[in-house]
C-alpha cells in the first residue's frame, strides 16, 4: 500500500495486456466516457471481447482537466433526460464500480445579478420541474444561508438578486472516476491499452469497418466506438467522416489548498466566474475557451485573466489567494452545443463526442447509453435524439443559444 | 496571447484587437434557397477542423476592422502568414519552401524582414 501511494497513476488497478489480433468492439479514447463505455459493454450487455485504446495514459485528456461539476439543470428536454440520466448513476456509482468516487452533492448554485438572470434561471428552475429534475428559486438571503461566503450587499460590484440551486448537483474525483470504470472493466475482462495511437480506420468493400491501424500494429474489431473529445474529427476523418465540430482550448486552474471555505458550487455567467473548494482544500476554478482552433492543450493568459477578475469581484476574501496551477484541454464543440452519440454513416463504426466545455458530469449516463447503442446497433431512446443527422434535418438541440450556462 | 499581423495595418499586434471568425475559403452559395439539405449541412455546419494547417479568418476588430484571412497550425498555434481577403488561397507546397514568417524562433533581428539573415548575400568586410 506504502508503495502504491508513491505513484500517481495506480496502474495496478487494471491490468495492461498486450493487444489481440482482434476484439468484438474497439472504444477509441480512454477517457472517462470511453472506459464508462467500456464498463457497461461488458457488466449491462455482456460484451466482455473490448479492448479501450487510448495514444497516451487512462484518464490523462480531459477527464483529468476538467473542474469536476455534476449537474443536471438543462433547458430542454433532451439535455435533461442525458444529463438526468447520468447524476442518477453518479448516485451510486460507488457501489456500483466497489470504488469510492467521492461524488458529494453539495448543490450547484447559479447567481444573478440582473433581471434578465432572474428570467433565464427561473425559466431553467420551472423547465427543470417539469421534467422532473429538482431545481429551485432562492431570494439573496436564502442564498446566503446556504453559501455564507456569498456577499448579498446592494452596492456590491455585481449584487446578488437571486440564485437558482441545484441541491443534488456537487463534484466527483475525476481522476477516481476513470481508474474506478478502469478496474471494473478490466475485472471484467475488457482490455485497457494505453500509449497505442490508432492511426486509421480499416473498412470492408462493404464500408463496413473490419478494424483499426494503431502505433502498435493492426487491431481487427467488428465495432468500433469513438468516443475521443478534442480528437475526434481527426479520427472520424480517418472513416471519411466530415463533423460539424471544432476543436478548442478550455483553461482551469486550482489554488493552494486552504481549510473549508466554501460549501458548494457556484456559478455566474455573467461575469463568468464559477468555483468551488475541492476535498484537498484547493479552489477549482474554471475559464473560458480561447477563440480559435487548437489541438495544443493551452491558452492564452488572458483568459485566465478574466476569470479571475470576475472572482476577484465576487469573492473579495480570494483576492489575496496564491494560484498553484492551470492547465488547458481541446474540447470539441458542436454547432448547438449539444453532444453527439450515434450510429454513423459507416456500419459498424459509433460515435460518442460535442460535449464541449461540459462532459464530464454526463459520463456515467453517457457511457451507459452508448454501449446500449453499440451492443444493440440502435440508439437508446435517451440518445436518439442527438444524431449526427440533425444538422442536415435542422432538429437541432439548441442548448447554445437559450440556456446561457456555464459548461 | 498570440501576435497576429493583420495584412492591411501591416504590423503585429496582439490577439485582442481580433475576432476570431471561422474557417476561411467556404464560399456562401449564391442561391441559398434553393440548395439542398444535404450541400446546406455541408456550407453551414460541416468544419474541417484540422490538426495542423488551418486557414482561417480574423477581423481586426479593434484596429481597422477588416476581415482577412491566416494560415496557422493548430498544434503549435503559430501563424504561418496572414493575407487580405479575397486573395487566393495559398499554395501549401510553396508556403512550406518560404518557410515560417516571424514566429518560427528567429533573432529579434531577423524578425519581419523579407528575407532572414541567414539566405541575403553575405557583405564582406570592408564592401558595405
Amino acid at each position: 500500500m506504502l508503495d502504491h501511494g508513491r505513484h500517481e497513476h495506480p496502474d495496478w488497478l487494471w491490468r495492461s495486456p498486450e493487444p489481440r489480433t482482434g476484439y468484438d468492439a474497439i472504444i477509441v479514447g480512454a477517457g472517462g466516457h470511453g472506459l464508462a463505455t467500456a464498463y457497461y459493454l461488458a457488466e449491462r450487455h455482456g460484451m466482455t471481447d473490448v479492448a479501450v485504446l487510448d495514444r497516451g495514459w487512462l484518464g490523462g485528456g480531459n477527464m483529468g482537466r476538467n473542474t469536476t461539476i455534476i449537474r443536471s439543470n438543462y433547458l430542454y428536454d433532451e439535455s435533461a433526460g442525458i444529463y438526468d440520466h447520468a447524476l442518477k448513476l453518479w448516485d451510486g456509482l460507488s457501489q456500483d464500480l466497489n470504488y469510492n468516487v467521492m461524488y458529494s452533492a453539495r448543490g450547484v448554485m447559479m447567481l444573478a445579478h440582473n433581471v434578465h438572470d432572474i428570467q433565464v434561471l427561473k425559466r431553467h428552475v420551472h423547465a427543470n420541474r417539469l421534467n422532473g429534475i429538482d431545481n429551485e428559486w432562492l431570494t439573496p438571503e436564502q442564498a446566503k444561508e446556504f453559501c455564507p461566503p456569498l456577499n448579498i450587499s446592494r452596492d456590491a460590484r455585481y449584487p446578488v438578486v437571486g440564485a437558482s440551486l441545484q441541491r443534488r448537483g456537487g463534484t466527483a474525483r475525476h481522476d477516481a472516476v476513470a481508474w474506478g470504470y478502469a478496474r471494473a472493466a478490466s475485472a471484467r475482462g475488457v482490455h485497457i491499452i494505453q500509449n497505442c495511437e490508432v492511426t486509421g480506420i480499416k473498412r470492408a468493400a462493404g464500408g463496413q469497418v473490419t478494424g483499426v491501424e494503431t502505433s502498435k500494429g493492426s487491431i481487427g474489431a467488428k465495432k468500433i466506438g469513438v468516443v475521443a473529445a478534442g480528437h475526434s474529427s481527426v479520427i472520424m476523418n480517418m472513416a471519411g467522416i466530415r463533423m460539424p465540430l471544432e476543436s478548442y482550448p478550455l483553461q482551469a486552474l486550482v489554488s493552494e489548498p486552504v481549510k473549508p471555505v466554501f460549501p458548494c458550487v457556484v456559478m455566474s455567467n455573467t461575469v463568468h466566474a464559477y468555483i468551488s473548494q475541492s476535498d484537498k482544500g484547493e479552489l477549482v476554478i474554471g475559464a473560458g475557451t480561447d477563440q480559435y482552433i487548437s489541438y495544443s492543450q493551452t491558452g492564452g493568459l488572458h483568459i485566465l485573466n478574466h476569470t479571475l477578475d470576475a472572482i476577484c469581484e465576487m469573492f473579495p476574501m480570494f483576492t489575496r489567494m496564491k494560484m498553484l496551477r492551470s492547465w488547458g484541454g481541446i474540447v470539441d464543440v458542436t454547432p448547438d452545443r449539444s453532444p453527439i452519440l450515434a450510429k454513423t454513416p459507416v456500419k459498424g463504426l459509433y460515435v460518442n463526442c460535442g460535449w464541449g466545455t461540459g462532459g464530464f458530469k454526463a459520463t456515467p449516463g453517457s457511457g451507459n447509453v452508448f454501449a446500449h447503442t453499440i451492443a444493440r446497433d440502435e440508439p437508446h431512446p435517451i440518445n436518439a435524439p442527438f444524431t449526427i443527422e440533425r444538422f442536415r434535418t435542422g432538429r437541432l438541440i439548441d442548448e447554445a443559444a437559450a440556456a446561457a450556462v456555464a459548461h | 496571447m498570440l501576435l497576429i499581423r493583420c495584412p492591411y495595418c501591416e504590423e503585429e499586434r496582439p490577439e485582442l484587437e481580433f475576432r476570431n471568425a471561422g474557417e476561411a475559403h467556404i464560399a456562401r452559395p449564391s442561391n441559398i434557397a434553393a440548395t439542398s439539405d444535404e450541400d446546406f449541412e455541408k456550407f453551414f455546419f460541416i468544419r474541417s477542423n484540422p490538426k495542423g494547417i488551418i486557414f482561417e479568418r480574423w477581423r481586426h476588430m479593434h484596429g481597422c476592422a477588416r476581415f482577412f484571412n491566416a494560415v496557422r497550425d493548430t498544434v503549435s498555434d503559430k501563424f504561418v502568414m496572414t493575407y487580405k481577403a479575397g486573395e487566393p488561397k495559398p499554395d501549401l507546397a510553396a508556403i512550406a519552401e518560404s518557410g515560417p514568417a516571424a514566429w518560427a524562433n528567429r533573432p529579434p533581428d531577423q524578425l519581419n524582414v523579407k528575407k532572414p539573415a541567414a539566405k541575403r548575400k553575405t557583405i564582406k568586410k570592408g564592401e558595405a
